[in-house]
């Protein structure tokens, strides 16, 4: 078993695959975090990420074209992200809440979507796998051809590379730019951003959208990037661990890197061993993932920092 | 001359109070013009309308004699119009430059230009006197800085009408005095200044023409060289004032409290309290003096059982209650007024019944086996809503609907019901009209002379100064000076709150 596991551990294969299963927790954590960071508590991206998924796969069915997927994609994460836009910023209601009600409403409609488009008319379910065309691994010329590192890091899916080069970008928006700093401000003291006339409910829409794309392309990333299909409920509670690598990022870009990478470390252990047929019931591994989720953030995190207006709805006449 | 602001009419209801009530001002160029009214009278209400935080509901706003629109802070901005907010509107982990240029566009959109920001901010302070540096994190500067960041982010604005709302309520008197050295900097420069306060003695100081407020209306708009404090007074309460309080001679008893070098950190995790030593006898007032957040919130906190203590001993009556559950040191008679009312002191949803009862309703004779005895508690409640006052239609009403001094008399009327060995009264007047204030001061000196140990924790020097027995100031978490009330020398308590340890008789204050 030992050989086994270092075999394992020692594979090109193993931590390309930690770099791809990363990728779709760190789009969406870099779209939550914008929002994060504007106030706005994105406990819907599961919601918005498994809207996403739906929406590729039945762009890519429709328009034959991986990009026609992509689009769809970030409409549909968009569209839901639009909704709970509406629930946080206009009516001012329970953040937390509204997330749970729309991550409900989206694996509803996600399924139903799916039976929709892909059903055998007459029985209403799916019967046959439908496949539908599927981002194809880019190879990056010359960093690709370095060895070992070409293999992990420059030979994967193009959102893969969008989603890591979006630490620095994200980072760059947030501290460098008069955008990122109205952001920052409405998520810190929306009244004091108010008062130099920034418009709150701009900012916060706008963060909260940018959210909903990017958890888009993170589920066109599980549909179309790592199978060719949709799945109900594919997301499986990555929008979920995207939150908390948050949480465990202190809300700055390159912790949540960190963040991701461990749980995208942890995804990959748990697919690797589950293969080995180890006398462990094959739930534990499913649930490992989760397990390490919780450990982090019990161990590592301590008192979090969170945006000060953090889940406060903003009303201007109110003291 | 030409008015710069002039309004005409303005309302602004909330639900149930009408705050401003077809109120007229006129602004002139180049005046510091007072805005004088008690707590509630609707001086920050006028301004957010001016400011365009609030849409007045009715009346017409005239700039420079033109009628205009004010929809936004953005609107007020454009024109010429800054204000310091009296709970700044500062983001605290922003720096002082960042704060500065917020909202503004940047000479390299979308680009942030936080060096050019940081240059221009120096000159502009360097010229006005007002040294800062533009780099630090607004969070770790002190309150009176603070206040700098937010007046240079108005001039940085070109703001040609500058309103400071309550402006001196956070500083020391030395700050005060700065603070009006800059002032009347500006108005030798053509600014016009709104100085909104409730201090009478400062308007008269620093003010040209002084328009006083009450209860939503204007009551009169005159020159400060044509009127005094004792009218000034009248015009803002209605009737005669007597904020003397008669207080019999103090005779201390045995030792209630005492803390013996105790230290406890912040809310951020930063030394508040640093070595805090007192005592506090039976029969006394001792008053915490200091400007607002040198350690008092804590200070409270550490003895009512609500924070943890590092270091040092706390004792009530001999007994040790470092660190016990605050469950344990109510036991033991010590009563709490906390200095929010609305979050710490009351549960807003229940009724002024229940918070009345809220500390004693689990013991004989309000409950039996677990049960409450609603005929006691009846009683109970009706005689205690008499005897102080409290001015609700019965005692079933949410206590959120009372008014402010009303809400603290239900607080005050629960802790004093307790007979209490202890109370520690934190900010107990703030933001009271005058009458409850007058009220809960008497209420105090009773307590104290039927034996109770009181410690006062309050940034209205007045209050402390007309309360107490003693009095400490407090500054950083240290206590910088115990001294009798009789002996109290105003100068002196004003160089301890700034951090000096008394050096007056040299004249020769070190700034700590
Ligand atoms: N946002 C608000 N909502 C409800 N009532 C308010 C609000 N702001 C002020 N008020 C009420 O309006 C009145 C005037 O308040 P304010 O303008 O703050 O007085 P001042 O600044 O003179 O102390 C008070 O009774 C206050 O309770
Ligand atoms: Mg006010």
């Amino acid at each position: 078993m030992f050989s086994q596991l270092l075999e394992i551990f020692t594979s090109v294969a193993f931590y390309a695959a930690v770099i791809r299963l990363t990728a779709p927790l760190l789009l969406s954590a870099m779209g939550g975090l914008v929002a994060e960071r504007s106030g706005i508590i994105t406990f819907g991206m599961e919601g918005m990420m498994l809207m996403g998924a739906i929406g590729a796969a039945v762009g890519s069915y429709y328009t034959q074209s991986v990009l026609g997927g992509l689009v769809f994609a970030m409409l549909a994460g968009m569209f839901l992200a639009f909704l709970y836009g509406i629930m946080c910023v206009t009516v001012g209601a329970n953040q937390v809440v509204s997330a749970v009600a729309l991550n409900l409403g989206a694996l509803g409609l996600s399924s139903t979507i799916f039976a929709l488009v892909f059903s055998n008319k007459a029985l209403g379910v799916v019967t046959e796998v439908v496949s539908v065309p599927s981002m194809r691994p880019v190879k990056i010329p010359l960093l690709g051809d370095i060895p070992i590192l070409g293999d992990i890091l420059f030979n994967q899916l193009p959102l893969v590379y969008i989603a890591f080069l979006a630490v620095p970008a994200v980072w760059f928006v947030l501290y460098r730019t008069t955008i990122g700093l109205k952001i920052r401000s409405v998520g810190e003291h929306p009244h004091a951003a108010d008062t130099v006339g920034i418009s709150v409910v701009r900012v916060r829409y706008l963060s909260v959208l940018f959210t909903g794309l990017m958890a888009g392309l993170a589920g066109a990333l599980l549909s179309i990037g790592m199978l060719n299909t949709f799945q109900e409920n594919m997301s499986a509670g990555r929008g979920f661990i995207a939150y908390t690598a948050i949480v465990f990022g202190k809300w700055e870009p390159f912790g949540i890197l960190l963040g991701t990478l461990l749980f995208g470390l942890a995804d990959a252990i748990q697919l690797r061993i589950q293969a080995l047929n180890l006398p462990i019931p094959y739930q534990f591994w499913v649930a490992f993932p989760y397990i390490v989720t919780l450990l982090a953030l019990v161990l590592f995190v301590g008192k979090a920092t969170w945006p000060a207006a953090s889940g406060q709805p903003f009303k201007r006449e109110s003291k | 001359m030409e008015s710069l602001l002039r309004l005409e009419k303005i309302c602004k209801t909330f639900p149930g109070v009408v705050a401003n009530d077809h109120v007229d001002l006129e602004i002139l160029p180049g005046e510091i013009h007072a805005l004088l009214g008690e707590n509630g009278a609707g001086k920050t209400t006028l301004m957010n309308c001016v400011y365009g935080v609030y849409r007045p509901d009715s009346g017409t706003i005239y700039w420079k004699g033109r009628p205009v629109e004010i929809h936004q802070a953005r609107d007020a901005i454009a024109l010429g119009i800054g204000m310091v907010h009296q709970h700044f509107m500062l983001v605290p982990p922003l720096t002082v430059a960042e704060n500065i240029i917020l909202g503004l566009p940047s000479p390299r959109e979308p680009l942030l230009d936080l060096k050019s920001a940081s240059r221009q901010i120096r000159e502009l302070a360097q010229s006005y006197g007002l040294p800062i540096e533009p780099d630090v994190p607004v969070w770790q500067l002190p309150v009176g800085v603070q206040q700098r960041v937010e007046i240079l982010k108005a001039l940085y604005r070109q703001a040609e009408l500058l309103i400071l709302d309550e402006p001196t309520a956070v500083l020391t008197p030395g700050e005060v005095e700065e603070l009006f050295k800059v002032l009347r900097a500006f108005k030798e420069k053509g600014l016009s200044i709104i100085f909104i306060s409730h201090k009478l003695e400062e308007v008269m100081t620093i003010s040209d023409r002084i328009t006083v407020m009450r209860a939503g209306k204007v009551v009169d708009t005159l020159p400060a060289s044509r009127t005094n404090p004792r009218e000034l007074a009248r015009m803002m309460v209605g009737r005669e004032v007597f904020l003397h309080i008669e207080k019999p001679p103090c005779t201390p008893g045995e030792v209630v409290l005492e803390l013996e070098n105790v230290r406890a950190q912040s809310d951020r995790d930063l030394p508040a309290l640093k070595g805090i030593s007192l005592q506090v006898r039976a029969g006394e007032i001792v008053g915490i003096a200091g400007v607002d957040g040198n350690g008092q919130t804590e200070l409270a906190e550490v003895i009512a059982g609500l924070r943890r203590v590092t270091e040092g001993r706390i004792r009530v009556l001999g007994k040790d209650i470092t660190n016990c559950m605050p469950k344990d040191i109510i036991d033991l008679g010590v009563a709490f007024v906390p200095p929010d009312r609305q979050h710490m002191g009351l549960l807003l949803d229940f009724t002024v019944s229940e918070n009345l009862i809220g500390k004693s309703f689990d013991r004989p004779p309000f409950s039996r086996y677990g049960f409450l005895q609603r005929r006691f508690i009846e009683n109970f409640c009706d005689g205690a809503i008499r005897s102080c006052d409290i001015r609700t239609p019965h005692a079933q009403v949410p206590v959120k609907l009372l008014s402010g001094g009303n809400q603290q008399k239900v607080v005050l009327a629960r802790e004093l019901s307790l007979q209490p060995k202890l109370l520690v009264a934190s900010q107990p007047t703030r933001g009271l009209d005058v009458g409850a204030t007058e009220y809960i001061r008497r209420q105090m000196v009773e307590a104290r002379s039927a034996g109770t140990a009181i410690l006062l924790i309050s940034t209205e020097l007045d209050e402390v100064l007309s309360l107490s027995d003693r009095i400490a100031v407090i500054y950083e978490g240290e206590i910088m000076g115990i001294m009798s009330a009789a002996e109290a020398d105003l100068q002196e308590i004003g160089l301890l709150m700034a951090g000096s340890r008394a050096h007056v008789a040299t004249g020769t204050p070190q700034t700590a």
